[in-house]
């Protein structure tokens, strides 16, 4: 059984149809790209899958649990996690805070009221601080930080929580090559800890770092496979890579 | 986690990124300095006070209490509520009733009594308000206190067993054991020691990590529903805490002033504790108590000095103040930074090997 299912999730807003009955399995342990040129439908996947949006048809298993109209937070404790397409740290809140608060969302009320959290958790802040090369800016402002260090600091956050799968809306969205490089080395690595559902318009990036990839197109999926499937597909080099 | 850290030009190295915040460390804290002169201040104020000038501080020191709670409600959660008066002029009804009707005067009693009053009163409006499925938008939270309140308005003046337009009058004093406790140096002192016990708790709470995630839903709302946290909860604990704080108010100042009225549960008196927080420096709890006591002095003083035209200036001083420095009074001595805080953790610098927070 795949960690997540996503059968037949149909999504309409007023006239637009933008996705029209979407199927997609992501296994444990997998980096699964998701692609298609604007408006295919990846981001507002993502927000069903992440809860920020319930789709009006079809179901989204989560290991196993219906999770289709499940409110955001009770998808976040099951081990569900999302990095937003536009930067959302907490900006008048230090990177340090903003990583805190990603580890102790699911802190018991007392533990919060006396800080024992702050105590308990410093040790993975500083570690998720440190993978993300952010250790020495902990006391800095989130707000301060740079595009490509905010969107570093969100990845952390996504993933400090140890989740079973990060979703992962356009992570190198305004980088330049050398923060992309750095981003993907970041991603690897996570791979043994948890599943990655990507969604990415770089497509060198996403071939360098994902074991399989899903393409949509106008709401549906065209095709999934691996890189050299999706590479030697006839309907995605007819349908998406002559309109790239 | 540390595996496959990066190398690079991109890591700091820990002395650049120390220094800025172990000059940060060994800053004096204006809030702390602020807070102690406050505290040396309305502990000998009194001694060189006449009895009016005593009486008029009381009254101040106990909306003190409901500028807090709405500081914490406003600056340090986001939710904009102008029901505070409600809870506050609630229990202060309740206070009454007790004392008329029961001859209860007993601040044992009475304290507690109220105090739930107002943890009821607000947890119920919590109920409706923010324990949706989707958290509310500050509109929707904003309109349903303020409905809340004048509906409570409405009911008082138009009851009769509430005295109507002219409330209660005559209830008799608070008592301690065998003691009357009555306006003057008696009240004064139990008004400033109930506050600094309160500022206490508020202080802890928003410096602990509760204040932490607090602070993040005040910022970031849907993020945080995204990490996992029942937003919508801790909205209404606090919102909920906030009420009974009023309560505890209310019950003082309906013994303080021996009457009580309507316009203690309006919306006109909700307003205004919106303005002492905005006016003294919303987000920082000292500033709650510098908007209270500046905005209650300088009302007496242009009310002495103009009296056909005070309302008018002090409007314009409150909007100059609210438009120019939106942080308040107190922005304008306490950083972005300070005000923001720690939440109770020592900075980086100071946890640096060979140092003790």
């Amino acid at each position: 059984m795949a960690l997540l299912e996503v059968a037949g999730v149909a999504r309409r807003f007023g006239q637009l149809q933008a996705l029209a009955g979407v199927d997609l399995a992501v296994e444990s342990g997998q980096i699964h790209g998701l692609i298609g040129p604007n408006g295919s439908g990846k981001s507002t996947l993502m927000k069903c899958i992440a809860g920020a949006l319930v789709p009006d048809t079809g179901t989204i298993r989560f290991g196993g649990r219906d999770i289709t109209t499940a409110p955001p937070a009770e998808r976040a404790r099951a081990g569900l996690s999302i990095k937003f397409q536009i930067t959302s740290v907490l900006p008048a809140l230090s990177v340090y805070d903003n990583i805190l608060l990603a580890l102790q969302a699911h802190a018991s009320l007392g533990s919060l009221i006396r800080s024992s959290t702050c105590r308990a958790l410093h040790e993975r802040v500083l570690a998720a601080l440190d993978h993300v090369a952010l250790i020495g800016r902990a006391d800095d402002l989130a707000g301060v930080l740079s595009h490509g260090e905010q969107q570093w600091l969100e990845i952390a956050m996504a993933l400090a929580s140890g989740p079973t799968l990060v979703l992962l809306d356009e992570p190198t969205a305004g980088m330049s090559l050398e923060e992309r490089r750095v981003t993907g080395e970041l991603l690897l690595p996570i791979k043994r800890q948890c599943s990655i559902l990507i969604v990415e318009h770089d497509l060198d990036f996403i071939r360098d770092v994902s074991d399989v990839l899903t393409v949509l197109d106008q709401g549906s999926v065209l095709d999934t496979g691996t890189i050299d499937e999706i590479r030697q597909s006839r309907k995605v080099q007819e349908v998406y890579l002559t309109r790239v | 986690m540390t595996e496959g850290g990066l190398d690079g030009p991109l890591r700091a190295s820990p002395q650049q990124a120390i220094a800025p915040a172990e000059t940060a460390a060994r800053r004096p804290s204006t809030i702390r300095v602020l807070e102690i002169v406050l505290l040396a201040a309305a502990l000998v104020l009194p001694l060189f006070l006449d009895h009016f000038w005593v009486v008029l501080a009381t009254r101040t020191l106990i909306l003190c209490l409901v500028a807090l709670s709405f500081d914490l409600l406003w600056g340090y959660t986001g939710i904009m509520s102008f029901g505070q008066a409600l809870f506050y002029g609630a229990a202060a009804y309740s206070a009454a009733l007790l004392a008329r009707d029961l001859g209860i005067t007993s601040i044992f009693v009475i304290a507690p009594l109220c105090t739930l009053i107002g943890l009821v009163l607000a947890l119920a409006m919590a109920w409706f308000l923010l324990l949706g499925r989707y958290p509310p938008s500050t509109i929707f939270v904003g309109l349903g206190t303020l409905t809340g309140a004048y509906a409570a308005d409405r009911l008082a003046r138009g009851w009769y067993y509430l005295g109507g337009q002219n409330g209660i009058p005559s209830i008799p004093p608070l008592t301690a054991g065998g003691y009357q406790i009555v306006e003057g140096f008696g009240y004064y002192y139990l008004s400033l020691g109930i506050l600094i016990a309160l500022y206490g708790v508020c202080r802890w709470l928003v410096r602990s990590q509760f204040g932490l995630v607090l602070a993040g839903i005040r910022q970031q709302e849907e993020r945080l529903t995204f990490l996992g946290y029942r937003v919508q909860h801790f909205k209404a604990m606090i919102f909920t805490f906030a009420g009974g704080m009023c309560g505890l108010a209310g019950a003082l100042a309906a013994f303080h002033d021996g009457f009580v009225w309507p316009n203690m549960l309006g919306v006109l008196l909700s307003t205004q504790i919106v303005l002492y927080v905005l006016f003294g420096g919303v987000g920082t709890l000292v500033g709650a108590i510098v908007g209270v006591a500046s905005i209650d002095y300088v009302s007496f003083v242009l009310a002495d000095r103009f009296p056909a035209f005070w309302p008018i200036l002090l409007g314009l001083l409150l909007l100059f103040v609210v438009l120019v420095r939106p942080t308040g009074l107190c922005g304008l001595i306490v950083s972005e930074r300070e005000r923001v805080g720690r939440f109770g953790r020592a900075p980086m610098a100071a946890r640096a090997p060979g140092r003790e927070a």
